[in-house]
């Protein structure tokens, strides 16, 4: 185990992911821009190369890459990019191998950072991943830690689908134990970050974080919250978060999306449709406000969940809550 | 580019004929067997030599990715005709278990990686499969077709631009048919407004870019051929645009259910009023022209050219025979192939 930062630990995973199987290729953007850079120096200008800023042409191509044997990672930098090639990552990637009868895969990877904050205003911060968990054929993947932004990368170069994974920038710098070699995280198995019988908390990528620190704070209070990350939406394990309801009976969900068309909306639905009689008090959602996110700092901090949102929810489910708060 | 003997000529010719007769039958199953096709299907007629052509410059280890217009390059390939009929059917026998249907045939084995139903969605996938051949080093080409519609889409744009900054083994066949779906092309393309041929958009992009006839498969062939050969020697990659009238509409018409498909008129008629420009485009049709022409240089007999449309006839009849006998597939197969 070596304590390094989350964005070092993702480039750990591809470096270790290139090294290991040749057919593996890092292009996009910002990358690869000086003969120094790490992944050039390493592999060479046929697997590591920077392009345009075309985002339809670089999806586009690794699809191509794929469809012709290679497993590319593609670096789009941020995840609202992959917006504007949303053609090539819904209607193509994920629908080559069932179109052709399962003559071909298409294993590659979309790298995006996503839900930025921090002032970057409304169109770089966006907390898009939900919109994906409707699209069959596409993997997605929310590292929460360094140890599973390893973990998750290298199982997503090995995946044979598309994998759209998503790193939140305010994790980047953030240091964790990660183990050193070979890890991999396997797709649809959820982490519990905290054992808890009182209720179930499940928070998304970034929101894990401030999860954990509201199951702290609520500790305190004598109440014990269950803070299951689910690492993965595509596949979802609801299997543990089911069974987590039953023990606990009450449910808040955490999510950095607004609520519409959400990964917590999706979850919230699902429990609702399995574990409906385990349910003690109606779910609770912590997302951001149905908005675009804001540039000045007060009104961002108040779209967005905080601790105290997630604390006020579940003191709420709980009927801990003053009527009418 | 090698050069065509009598016996490739004859080859070329044959090829065109069985695109045309599987076309025939696609067209005339609407009729016959009502209710067996679903969806859309967008036929290729006219645009033979230009596929046939651009395909005799392929070597056994070339790829191909295409439109949704994509029956003849599979039938030049060498992909069982039986297969195709029947995915066209939606059979479990079909060349894709009935996944893809007309507008997705694909054969990987034979190079034919696939098609996008979407305008111009393939040319990025076709220049990354290019990508992957510069890199594997063993010296293949990939051809990448689309309409002159699909060149004001950005997709277009940008795949030309990395394809020539990173000096690809590509060749960008653009088939111009001058409608897209209803609309001619100066009506929606600056240079065609202009009266300039599509191939100077390759200027952009600091690539060659030549107009052929696309009526016929030997220019086709030694200008796609030139081109293959300027790709394959690592000089990067070309815009081919070849100029082809299809004698179809864009395709059947989607229609409520239980009201029967149809092909309308071709839109020189029934849109612009212009059965002139039809008439004159059926007289230039490129396969009895081939024929003509074949016949004429003493390449081939008249009583050949015959047996070869018979033969491509048996051939297209039994792949409906085929087609219509298979069976559907199993109806909980459907979510087999979501993920690998």
């Amino acid at each position: 185990m070596t304590e390094i930062p989350y964005i070092a630990a993702i480039e750990m995973a591809i470096h270790g992911e290139m090294e290991r199987d040749d057919s593996v290729l890092y292009f996009g953007q910002n990358i690869a821009t000086s003969e120094n850079d790490k992944f050039l120096q390493a592999f060479g200008p046929d697997r590591v190369r920077v392009t345009p800023i075309s985002e339809t042409a670089e999806i586009g191509m690794a699809v191509g890459a794929a469809l012709a044997g290679y497993r590319p990672v593609v670096e789009l930098y941020m995840a609202e990019f992959m917006l504007v090639a949303m053609n090539q990552v819904v209607n193509e990637a994920p629908r080559f191998r069932y179109m052709t009868g399962g003559q071909v895969n298409v294993p590659l990877v979309l790298k995006a950072g996503y839900g930025f904050t921090a002032g970057w205003a409304g169109q770089h911060t966006g907390t898009i991943y939900g919109m994906f968990m409707g699209v069959p054929g596409l993997r997605v993947a929310i590292p929460s830690t360094a140890a599973d932004a390893k973990g998750l990368m290298a199982t997503a170069i090995r995946d044979d689908n598309p994998v759209a994974y998503f790193h939140h920038y305010l994790l980047t710098l953030e240091p964790g134990e990660v183990p050193d070699g070979e890890h991999l995280v396997p797709f649809g198995e959820a982490a519990v970050r905290r054992e808890g019988g009182d209720v179930t908390i499940v928070a998304l990528g970034y929101m894990v974080g401030l999860a954990m620190n509201a199951a702290e704070r609520l500790a305190g209070e004598g109440i014990q919250a269950e803070v299951i990350d689910p690492r993965t939406l595509n596949p979802l394990d609801m299997k543990t978060i089911i069974e987590s309801v039953e023990k606990t009976g009450h449910l808040v969900l955490v999510d950095q999306a607004t609520r519409h068309g959400s990964a917590s909306a999706v979850i919230a639905g699902e429990v609702a449709d399995e574990g409906f009689s385990s349910l003690r008090a109606p779910i609770k959602q912590v997302t951001a406000l149905e908005s675009t996110i804001p540039y000045s700092q007060p009104m961002e901090e108040y779209i967005l969940p905080s601790e105290d949102k997630i604390v006020g929810a579940v003191q709420q489910v709980l009927g801990q809550a003053p009527v009418g708060a | 580019m090698k050069e065509l003997d009598n016996d490739r000529l004859v080859w070329m010719f044959t090829q065109m004929a069985r695109i045309r007769e599987f076309e025939e039958r696609v067209k005339g199953t609407f009729e016959e067997h009502p209710g067996v096709i679903r969806g859309h299907t967008h036929l290729a007629d006219g645009a033979e030599a230009s596929i046939v052509g651009s395909l005799a410059t392929m070597e056994p280890n070339d790829q191909l990715m295409t439109t949704y217009r994509c029956h003849g390059y599979p039938i030049v390939l060498g992909t069982d005709t039986k297969a195709m009929m029947a995915e066209i059917y939606g059979k479990k026998t079909g060349l894709c278990g009935g996944y893809g249907g007309s507008m997705h045939l694909t054969d990987v084995e034979r190079g034919f990686l696939g098609t996008s139903g979407i305008v111009a969605q393939g040319i990025p996938q076709a220049t990354g499969a290019a990508y992957a051949a510069q890199i594997r080093k063993q010296g293949q080409v990939v051809l990448c077709f689309f309409g002159d519609g699909a060149s004001k889409q950005g997709a277009f744009s940008e795949s030309l631009n990395v394809a020539s900054l990173w000096k690809l083994p590509i060749v960008f066949i653009m088939e111009n048919n001058n409608y897209n779906v209803v609309t001619r092309s100066e009506q929606e393309d600056a240079n065609a407004a202009a009266g300039e041929p599509l191939a100077v958009k390759a200027k952009a992009f600091s690539m060659p870019g030549v107009t052929v006839d696309g009526g016929d498969p030997v220019a086709v062939y030694e200008t796609v051929g030139a081109a293959v050969d300027r790709a394959r020697s690592g000089e990067g990659p070309t815009l081919v645009e070849s100029k082809v009238y299809r004698l179809s509409a864009h395709g059947n018409i989607i229609v409520p259910p239980g009201i029967p498909l149809h092909f309308p008129e071709h839109e020189a008629i029934e849109v612009f009023g212009n059965p002139e420009e039809y008439e004159a485009a059926k007289r230039g049709d490129p396969v009895p022209r081939f024929r003509g022409k074949l016949v004429q240089d003493g390449v081939m007999s008249a009583e050949q050219a015959d047996e070869i449309m018979q033969s491509a006839k048996d051939e297209m009849q039994a792949a409906v025979d085929f087609g219509i006998e298979s069976p559907l597939p199993e109806p909980a197969e459907a979510t087999k192939y979501v993920y690998a």
